[in-house]
């Protein structure tokens, strides 16, 4: 999968409004937690767990596994690679809609 | 133009998770209004109860030194109208919170709580050693101030419009040090007149389109 569609700059990866959404999310908070994410998201458990793997595997977070009493309490933070990839995306967006104007 | 419209989209989206996941935006003006009552009456108690109990002597609030007896009565006042302030707050928020089908408790509102409640507690500690000391004439002035910061830190976690609240009350309390002998005073126009002020203009910003439509 090409990281970066030759013609816009923008990142294919956030094209899906989900890992857009976490992206925005993770920007402005140190860490969030799943059930954080699920419940500003709106989604399901299967379908956020799928697109933040995604994320994941792409180097753009980095998932800590902690425990709040028995119950998993797994949190999401973005990494430096995660920051310029959304800002770049974020610039090329701008971009677009200034070229078209 | 459906490709730009779809980016225009994609940013609005950013920039709404964005807000929706740092700030908790759901805090009512009408909670401002109701706290800024509870402030008024209480500070109306608060006159009585001490002009009730130094008639006899010529200036009501330079007489400190009788009031001991009052403290009681004067602290379970304070402890009454803080908690009916701290309720009417949590109603009218609660409700907002409904109207916007988003919970009163999420990962917003427990930092927005967590960044008001330690100014507040190290200030409440504060006020307490100093009356432990009986200093009367900066508690008035403390707890603007104090409550004044805890508003400024909190309002990175809510409307940002409470930072000018919180600024007002800091001012207000500075004032209020340079006429200890007119605390009752201050306290009204702080913890009562502001609230409602402040409280009626963030209702009519955010609340009142969304009322009447």
């Amino acid at each position: 999968m090409a990281v970066n569609n030759p013609i816009s700059g923008l990142n294919k990866i956030f094209d899906n409004r989900i890992r857009l959404g976490v992206m925005s999310i993770v920007m402005v908070n140190d860490e969030i937690s799943f059930n954080d994410l699920k419940q500003l998201l709106e989604v399901t458990d299967g379908n956020l767990a799928t697109h933040l793997q995604t994320l994941e595997e792409n180097g753009f977070l980095k998932v800590h596994k902690g425990f709040v009493g028995r119950k998993t309490n797994t949190t999401y933070s973005i990494t430096k690679a995660g920051e310029k990839a959304f800002k770049d995306h974020l610039s090329a967006l701008e971009k677009m809609i200034n070229g078209v104007k | 133009m459906s490709v730009q419209n779809s980016h225009l989209e994609a940013l609005q989206d950013i920039r709404q998770m964005m807000q929706r996941s740092s700030r908790f935006i759901s805090l009512s003006g009408l909670s401002g209004i109701a706290a800024g009552i509870c402030g008024l009456a209480g500070s109306y108690g608060a006159h009585l109860l001490i002009q009730n109990h130094v008639k006899p002597y010529r200036d009501v609030y330079a007489s400190r030194g009788t009031l001991n007896d009052l403290d009681i009565s004067l602290f379970l006042l304070a402890l009454a109208t803080f908690t009916l302030a701290v309720l009417s707050a949590f109603y009218f928020t609660w409700r907002k919170t409904k109207k916007d089908r988003v919970a009163l408790w999420n990962h917003t509102s427990l930092q927005l709580a967590w960044n008001m409640i330690l100014p507040l507690v190290a200030g409440g500690l504060f006020i307490l050693a100093l009356l432990q000391n009986g200093i009367w004439m900066f508690i008035v002035p403390g707890c603007l101030v104090f409550y004044g910061l805890a508003l400024v830190n909190a309002s990175k976690y809510t409307l940002s419009d409470i930072r000018y609240l919180g600024i007002s009350e800091i001012i207000l309390g500075l004032i209020a040090t340079q006429f200890t002998n007119r605390g009752l005073v201050f306290w009204a126009i702080g913890f009562g007149v502001l609230h409602i002020v402040y409280g009626f203009l963030m209702w009519n910003k955010y609340e009142r389109k969304a009322d009447v439509a």
